[in-house]
């Protein structure tokens, strides 16, 4: 066969449509521009973790404990410091800062500092000095954060616990920290050599030790680690290499640019889908030629080549335009995520990416392409002298090919999600969700033609039935474009309620009567006198409760010892390892629910206690009513038996246990306590939280409306990134929705100047043009809205466990803005097809 | 050249079988010139399209230059059409994004003909639109594009002309003109000729003329 020939056809023949072409291709190029976008800042993103690895974590080893060091554990440090070059040593925990000149009072992350931590990297401040000199006096380095919350400047004085510090800098960046977890908990960096002397050192609070070590260049730190890896397991300390920061941190943000590359992906799956619906009416335009070929002796595969030749240059065209915009968009995307970023990321061209973007867009590009363009290989030349209209040239179905062609789009799509989500169970269960989105949009469009079709009252308006008709004549784009607008709509829909959801959740816990300020870190020394204040100040103690920590040492008496060595014992290593805080009391809260056993309020002098667990912990420790728990419980050895299971609502603003003690057991163990108010504005709240700063500097406190406000700006700055992406899909429908009336322009214009040569008016035209866009906007973005209610109702069920009430404000705003833009885009886009003359039509060709 | 012998056409509708041809017979040699004529309905194209090879029958058999039709693939098939047969029609069925000399050109392609582009020109010089060469068809009156797509059933030197009402979309004046140019064309390649039509007087100027009635020989 002659392979120049077909080429030189297929040009001939794409003469007369390139611009058309070029515009069914469009569709895919917002999808691709998505997927190259987020591909190469994905791989510049992982480059810079990789290279700045060592700034991340500052140092080459870092080792952590949620209590303070034991003797053995102190050698290990000793042995450690001997080993390296230099190193540092860290306090981290949570207190109020009082800042003097205004009396603010905030919530802070406190890190106690000795030592020239970071090796790596700097903590950038202003002035630049103050890095440096903050640790020879008495100074602290305070977020900028908080300096512009406060009004506060360097010079100011701070009260942390009992000791007042001049702000030596402003801190503008720590290594490995985001602007997001800084605005969770903003953080002040003090020496620590002054930490005893604010009195903050003694609370029972947990405080995180932090001992951090350079060593020589090429110092095989990650060996040694390996070798001290039961030595760090046994003493319960934590340990972060390099090496380890930069697979962890590189795993948290591949799993980030996955989910965007899938959400980009959903843009190229509605384009492709835009481009099958045009090579569809392209295809039946050019069936006539098609049998004219083969009337004149070209060969069925012969025409099907020169077609699919067509379909590869333009979808190349397509696929090296999208990598051209995905170049653009990926410079403007390190700044959408900057708040997220850990690093700096450069706008590298990743060649890579490039290339993975025009294969995916081309291989899907034509695997959309080929379900219509097989018809190709049916056409009998027999229609050259049979049929007068390509209306009435049917498509064949039925097509082994066909087929195939379906089962590679499935597999091709499972496979990509697979690598997106590396995980087979969750990209099957993508791939069922988004078919089942298109089985629903695809069904309605169809029930809606079927319903058009046989229930539109002929008492109606002209008008609108020819309207209303236009969604079912042949060659019409009604399935296409709903499946697209919903689809997109659907998107949308979900992130705003999922916004919502989470929003929701924390909302409802901070309505009237709820408590929406806690105080802990309260000694018992104190819990008496602090309840006084807070009553003397006219506000509710709403719970009061002691707080034990302790460590779950054995089940069913194996130790964390047995279990390493028997895994046929069931349990996991990992039950053995953190600190848990228990409380003891007599009577359950209403959001305690037994559901196995009894709660037995006071355990009797000599009896084993029987203890509380909450049902998920107890699954998670396979263990059931009966089994046998032994705690540590600081130094002190205490066996228990599980006497009951209970279900505890999380979601309610108050202290929940997963382990919960009967009085009598552990009455008299080092404890702190939690007390809950509640305050009925910002003024009261703030000044609550100065006395009390005030009065007992070692307390924290912590309130839900600065949480909540924070939380809010978290999820406005998560849902941008996520409707950036999302607004392709978006983008995607539009262009389809362009490319579908451009399709059908020259039809529109016969029917349209068929209409003015009867007699009717350009408004009559008009009308009848938005109808058909009005009904196929609603109904696209009333099943993308529903889609989406069900889809987050189904998340608030199973993942969020809370209720989900869509907002009204939310699906208007989405109703009318989906149906107004689908009304405007096809008016606007069919104005030509509204003015021509009658007489266009006559010399116009196929 | 052409031999059919007792073909019928049945087209299955539902439930109903439509029998738009019984046993119909006869024989055209090579160079001779017939008609096929007959009400509408009577299934003149469908035999056309049956003696073409564009469709299959349901009995019988048609032997084209050597070939038994009933034998061929369609690929089988469309090689006899591109090497042995050219096609005339009423709606002149030029593509429409080639123009006229690429439209010419086109058979010649397929049997990869060398100097297809200078042949051709000379057969658009023949039917006296050399000057419309780049001209696409919507740019052509319909005589025009008659007279193209004769040059173009003429391009691969037809053994066989089927043509499908040739001047039914035209004028008198310009069918006649079409009439003439084809039958000179026939005449000079020594082609033979099948044509359907209505136009008794254009039947008349053919050897044979074979009557239809209802699907059957009269």
């Amino acid at each position: 066969m002659n392979g120049w020939w077909i080429i030189k056809m297929a040009w001939r023949d794409s003469r007369k449509n390139r611009s058309r072409l070029l515009f069914f291709i469009s569709s895919i190029v917002l999808g691709i521009a998505a997927l190259v976008a987020i591909a190469a800042f994905g791989k510049n993103l992982k480059q810079e973790i990789d290279n700045q690895a060592a700034s991340l974590i500052g140092a080459d080893l870092e080792i952590s404990s949620g209590k303070p060091l034991t003797v053995s554990a102190h050698k290990l440090i000793d042995s450690l410091i001997n080993l390296s070059q230099s190193h540092a040593e860290e306090h981290q925990f949570a207190s109020m800062a009082n800042f003097i000149k205004n009396g603010g009072t905030r919530l802070v992350q406190i890190r106690a500092l000795t030592g020239a931590y970071p090796f790596y990297g700097a903590l950038e401040t202003s002035p630049a000095a103050a890095a440096f000199t903050f640790l020879d006096d008495q100074k602290i380095l305070v977020d900028k954060t908080l300096l512009l919350q406060f009004n506060a400047a360097v010079g100011d004085t701070v009260k942390l616990g009992d000791l007042n510090f001049q702000i030596a800098g402003s801190l503008i960046n720590t290594p490995g920290k985001t602007v997001i977890s800084g605005s969770v908990a903003p953080t002040i960096f003090m020496p620590l050599s002054l930490l005893e002397k604010t009195g903050l050192s003694q609370k029972g609070s947990r405080i995180n030790y932090k001992y951090y070590f350079r060593f020589l260049d090429n110092y095989p730190v990650d060996k040694l680690v390996e070798h001290l890896d039961d030595q760090f397991e046994q003493l319960s300390l934590r340990t972060e290499t390099i090496a380890s920061t930069k697979e962890n941190t590189g795993r948290s943000f591949t799993d980030l640019t996955d989910f965007l590359g899938l959400v980009g992906f959903i843009a190229l799956m509605l384009g492709c889908l835009g481009v099958s619906s045009s090579i569809h009416v392209y295809v039946k335009e050019k069936l006539p030629s098609v049998a004219i070929l083969r009337c004149i002796g070209a060969r069925s595969h012969q025409t099907f080549l020169i077609y699919l030749a067509q379909i590869i240059g333009i979808s190349t065209i397509g696929a090296l335009s999208g990598v051209i915009l995905g170049a653009i968009v990926q410079q403007v995307l390190p700044w959408i995520l900057k708040d997220f970023l850990p690093v700096n990321v450069r706008s590298d061209i990743s060649w890579s990416a490039i290339v993975q973007g025009i294969l995916i867009g081309l291989s899907m590009s034509l695997l959309f392409s080929l379900i219509p363009l097989l018809s190709v290989r049916k056409v009998s030349p027999l229609y050259t002298l049979r049929i007068q209209s390509n209306d009435r040239l049917s498509i064949s179905k039925g097509d082994a090919l066909k087929n195939l062609v379906y089962l590679c789009i499935i597999i091709f799509i499972t496979i990509f999600s697979r690598f997106q989500l590396n995980s087979w169970y969750q990209s099957i269960a993508f791939v069922m969700g988004i078919s089942m989105a298109f089985v629903v949009l695809y069904g309605t469009a169809v029930l809606l033609m079927k319903a058009l079709r046989q229930y539109t009252p002929l008492s109606w308006p002209y008008v609108w039935r020819q309207g209303l008709a236009n969604l079912y004549r042949p060659n019409n784009q009604t399935v296409m474009l709903i499946v697209a607008i919903g689809l997109g709509t659907a998107l949308i829909a979900s992130l705003f309620f999922i916004q919502g959801i989470l929003l929701n959740r924390v909302t409802l816990s901070s309505s009237k009567n709820q408590p929406n300020m806690v105080l802990f870190d309260i000694q018992s020394s104190q819990k008496d006198e602090v309840a006084a204040l807070i009553k003397r100040s006219k506000l509710p103690v709403l719970q009061k409760t002691p707080i034990v920590t302790m460590q779950l040492t054995a089940i069913n008496n194996y130790t964390l010892e047995d279990v390493r060595k028997d895994s046929t014992l069931g349990f996991s290593t990992r039950a053995f390892g953190g600190e848990i805080r228990a409380t003891y009391k007599s009577t359950l809260d209403p959001s305690e629910k037994i559901t196995d056993g009894q709660w037995i309020e006071k355990s009797m002098v000599g009896d084993t206690a029987k203890i509380s667990l909450d049902q998920s912990y107890a699954k998670r420790l396979k263990v059931k009513v009966g089994d046998r728990l032994q705690f540590n419980v600081q130094g002190v050895v205490i066996p228990t038996i599980i006497g009951s299971l209970r279900e505890v609502d999380w979601n309610r603003m108050q202290t929940n246990f997963r382990v919960l003690f009967p009085l009598g057991v552990i009455d008299n163990a080092p404890q702190f306590h939690v007390i809950m108010t509640r305050v009925p504005n910002d003024r009261v709240s703030a000044d609550i939280q100065q006395l009390l700063v005030k009065r007992f500097p070692n307390i924290s406190i912590i309130d839900l409306d600065l949480i909540l406000s924070v939380l809010d700006s978290i999820l406005d700055k998560i849902g941008f990134v996520i409707k950036f992406i999302g607004a392709f899909s978006i983008l995607t429908g539009i262009v389809v929705l362009i490319a579908a009336i451009m399709i059908s322009k020259y039809q529109r214009i016969q029917e349209n100047v068929l209409l003015r040569t009867l007699g009717a008016s350009r408004r009559q035209l008009f009308t009848i043009t938005g109808c058909e866009y009005l009904l196929l906007g609603l109904l696209a973005s009333i099943t993308g809205i529903i889609l989406a209610s069900i889809a987050s109702f189904l998340l608030a069920f199973f993942i969020f466990e809370a209720s989900f009430k869509p907002s009204i404000s939310v699906i208007l705003l989405l109703l009318f803005g989906v149906s107004g833009l689908t009304l405007f885009i096809g008016l606007f886009n069919s104005r030509s097809a509204l003015n021509q003359p009658p007489l266009v039509v006559l010399r116009k060709e196929v | 050249m052409l031999s059919v012998k007792n073909i019928s056409k049945i087209y299955q509708s539902g439930f109903n079988k439509l029998t738009v041809l019984n046993n119909i017979s006869f024989e055209v040699a090579p160079g001779e010139t017939a008609a096929i004529v007959g009400p509408s309905g009577s299934g003149k194209t469908t035999l056309l399209g049956l003696c073409a090879g564009l469709d299959r029958y349901d009995a019988g058999s048609i032997t084209l230059y050597d070939s038994l039709l009933s034998e061929l693939d369609e690929d089988g098939l469309a090689q006899i059409r591109n090497q042995h047969v050219g096609f005339v029609f009423q709606n002149f069925q030029l593509l429409p994004t080639l123009t006229a000399l690429e439209n010419v050109m086109v058979p010649m392609e397929l049997q990869g003909a060398l100097n297809a582009k200078k042949k051709a020109l000379a057969l658009l010089d023949k039917v006296g639109l050399a000057d419309r060469a780049t001209h696409y068809a919507s740019e052509l009156s319909g005589g025009e594009q008659q007279r193209i797509a004769l040059a173009r059933a003429f391009s691969n030197n037809p053994k066989i002309l089927f043509a499908d009402e040739p001047t039914g979309n035209l004028d008198t004046e310009t069918g006649q003109k079409v009439e003439q140019l084809l039958f000179n064309l026939n005449r000079d390649a020594g082609t033979t000729l099948v044509l359907v039509t209505h136009d008794l007087e254009l039947a008349n100027k053919t050897e044979h003329i074979i009557r239809l009635k209802g699907g059957v020989l009269v």
